[in-house]
């Protein structure tokens, strides 16, 4: 049989399960994100590289549900050429999509001397091509039905180009270009684009980080970001006064920001 | 071919309080019913079969797999006045049966509510009318039909031949293959008028009375009931019968059998465009607003009325206000409907009302019917009564409604009742275990495997149903 009775019951009327798909699940805003929509009654398909992590992850879903709420599916977002099947497989199990999360996300770090091809490769491959492979047959989904909502973790540090972090800072830029050209094409199929640009979070990301403030824990960004998610908000910081300091970031001119070393 | 991910659309059922996901197709022929099959196969998905999309529930949901919309397959092949034998594909609607053979003198032998319904659809939920005392369900005038099943054999079933097979994919909810044509005998009528008697009834305990009284001698006959209606006025309502016409009783049946004699009017006082007369129900669709029109209609009703009215007036009351499910809001509504035994029916919708006002819950509209037992395998049908009960679902009361239907259940399983696959929304595998019976499940799963070897065929409602 192609239809597996071990999957998690389908909405009916009256109890309407909502369906997301996060990708990057296995820790860090990924984690927070399932467990905090477990909670609030979706059903959840968990895609991640680490499926151990997964399965943990997975089982303590699972019992704080009493019942059968998230599917994992082991996968490795630079394998671009499995998402197609994947995706297909994913949404056959959950029934449909109502909200797709992409959260993987890599970080590596570079000197400030250092010009190194395969590390901002990597990067660029899970934090903007891993994207694109996913988010645009997600699109398409959305687009025919008319609705759903597609949500991208950028990060504050796309928002200009620094000394530190070029490869990094350029692939989160190009995400946040790209959700606002699906917000643009989307928004009038009745489909909600959120790009979210979360500061400092306490994940694994962050051991990398030389100097941090206002960090904030893997369940509070979840928080935000689910607000933002019901709010059909367009556009978030985490949490929301780097949106001031972003502000001014931006506005920093270029014969200053030159000069300065972070 | 990869997999096309732009054929995704969200469907709906009637209610709309339902939505699901699937990768949509429209075939046209046969032949690409079959490469649909072959592509699910190849894919690994699930095939829902979708006719006009008027299920209450998830009937024709799939959500994540294919459906295949046949609306498409559409032509009607064969049509013999003198006979009254009609041939057509699953996908002609009740409306272009009708408007085909009613200026030939005949009429469908079993009509659902509203005209918008497919012939493959009726015919997969095995529907009734509000003759189904005299008449049977419409699986009862089907004379013999093709199918494709998704083993890839094509059959042809009548009572006689493959009957099995007959009385399985009647009322087999689509799951064990796809009708491609239908052959049906239609009904004789000398007239495009009904005699109808109208009058209302004052509790529970007359209306299945005169229900029961009436059923027998017309040849339609249906309760609307008051479900808001409480005390000693209880299922109080009214009963409309009607009758065909006897030959010569019409002097002008010509006239009245033409397609412009039949067609409802498409304004109402004749300058408010009907398309927009739901938007005028909206303030009415919450619990006060609905007692009071309700008691209003019981009120108006009360004197005992006889007139003539129009098969196509009489037969589709849900296409009188176009879109009316609209009028209840954005998360729809759903239908609950129990069939339960004469003897039981009465103390068990007593129950079930009282329990519906005690919680704050009632219903907005409520119809009776006659039934007696068929021999179709999934069968609704009891030699009993029907209720059927709408319901307003909104964000807040989804819970406790799905409590309070969930007693509904318990009340009417141990009452002998059964239920009906294209309305009840939240009927568990349990509850249907436990009225259609181990042995009847049994034989359904024996003939799924044969017709659908590799479970290609599966809807919401399948998994609903039978997941185990």
């Amino acid at each position: 049989m192609i239809w597996n009775p071990s999957l998690p019951p389908r909405p009916t009327p009256l109890q309407p399960r909502p369906r997301a798909l996060i990708i990057g699940a296995s820790s860090g805003i990924g984690a927070a994100l399932a467990r905090r929509l477990a909670a609030e009654g979706y059903t959840l398909a968990l895609v991640a590289r680490r499926a151990d992590r997964l399965a943990d992850l997975r089982a303590e879903i699972n019992a704080a549900a009493g019942e059968v709420r998230a599917l994992i599916y082991p996968h490795d977002v630079t394998h671009t050429d499995e998402v197609p099947a994947l995706l297909r497989r994913i949404l056959a199990d959950l029934g449909g999509l109502d909200v797709c999360i992409y959260v993987a996300g890599l970080l590596i770090p570079v000197e400030r001397e250092e010009f190194d091809f395969a590390k901002d490769a990597a990067m660029t491959a899970v934090n903007y091509v891993g994207a694109l492979a996913w988010l645009n047959p997600v699109a398409a989904i959305f687009q025919g039905a008319g609705q759903g909502t597609i949500v991208g973790i950028g990060s504050v540090a796309g928002d200009r180009g620094r000394v530190g972090a070029p490869a990094y800072n350029a692939s989160k830029a190009a995400l946040h270009t790209y959700l606002e050209a699906l917000r643009n094409r989307l928004t009038r199929r009745g489909v909600h684009v959120l790009t979210v640009k979360p500061g400092f979070v306490r994940t694994d990301m962050l051991q990398h980080s030389p100097r941090t403030f206002w960090v904030i824990s893997p369940e509070e960004a979840a928080a935000a970001i689910c607000r933002a998610i019901h709010r059909r908000q367009q556009t978030v910081y985490v949490p929301a006064r780097w949106g001031i300091v972003m502000w001014l970031i931006r506005h920093i001119p270029s014969f200053i920001f030159r000069r300065l070393n972070f | 071919m990869t997999i096309p991910f732009n054929t995704f659309a969200s469907l709906q059922n009637f209610g709309h309080s339902l939505r699901a996901g699937a990768y949509l197709f429209c075939p046209q022929s046969v032949e690409e019913i079959e490469q649909a099959f072959r592509l699910a196969k190849e894919w690994g998905l699930t095939v829902a079969l979708r006719g006009a999309g008027l299920s209450y529930n998830d009937a024709a949901l799939n959500g994540g797999g294919i459906v295949l919309d046949l609306q498409r397959m559409n032509r009607i092949l064969a049509w013999d006045s003198e006979s009254g034998v009609l041939t057509a594909e699953p996908g002609v609607t009740l409306e272009q049966v009708w408007q085909r053979i009613l200026p030939d003198g005949w009429w469908l032998p079993v009509v659902s509510g509203t005209m918008k319904t497919t012939l493959g659809g009726c015919l997969a939920m095995n529907i009734h009318g509000k003759n189904n005392y005299r008449a049977g369900p419409i699986g009862e005038h089907v004379l013999e039909f093709t199918a494709l099943l998704p083993s890839g054999a094509e059959v042809t079933c009548s009572p006689t031949k493959n009957g099995d097979l007959f009385h399985a994919m009647i009322g087999g909810l689509g799951l064990l293959g796809a009708f491609t044509s239908i052959t049906m005998r239609m009904k004789k009528v000398h007239s495009g008028l009904l005699n109808v008697r109208a009058w209302s009834v004052p509790n529970l305990a007359t209306h299945l009375e005169a229900i029961a009284e009436h059923a027998p001698q017309h040849d339609y006959t249906v309760g609307w009931l008051d479900p808001t209606a409480r005390g000693r006025s209880l299922g109080r309502g009214q009963i409309h019968t009607a009758d065909y016409l006897a030959e010569g009783e019409d002097a002008h049946a010509a006239h009245t059998c033409r397609l412009e004699y039949q067609t409802l009017p498409s304004t109402f006082f004749g300058v408010i465009p009907k398309g927009i007369l739901y938007h005028f129900m909206k303030p009415f669709m919450n619990n006060s607003g609905v007692w009071l029109v309700n008691t209003a209609k019981y009120l108006l009703a009360h004197r005992a009325r006889s007139y003539r009215q129009s098969h196509a007036a009489f037969h589709f009351l849900l296409d009188y206000v176009p879109n009316w499910e609209l009028a209840y809001g954005r998360d729809g509504l759903i239908q609950y409907q129990s069939f339960l035994p004469v003897a039981s029916a009465q103390e068990a919708w007593r129950e079930i009302l009282r329990l519906s006002h005690q919680r704050g819950l009632p219903a907005y509209l409520g119809v009776t019917k006659r039934h007696r037992p068929d021999k179709f395998l999934l069968t609704y049908a009891v030699d009993g009564f029907s209720l059927a009960l709408d319901f307003k679902v909104t964000a807040a009361n989804r819970a406790p409604l799905q409590q309070m239907l969930a007693e509904f259940d318990r009340i009417v399983l141990a009452a002998g009742g059964r239920f009906y696959f294209a309305k009840n929304s939240e009927t568990s595998a349990e509850t249907a275990r436990r009225f259609l019976g181990e042995e009847t499940i049994a034989r359904f799963r024996a003939l799924k495997k044969r017709c659908d070897p590799y479970g290609l065929l599966a809807t919401d409602l399948y998994r609903r149903i039978f997941g185990d």
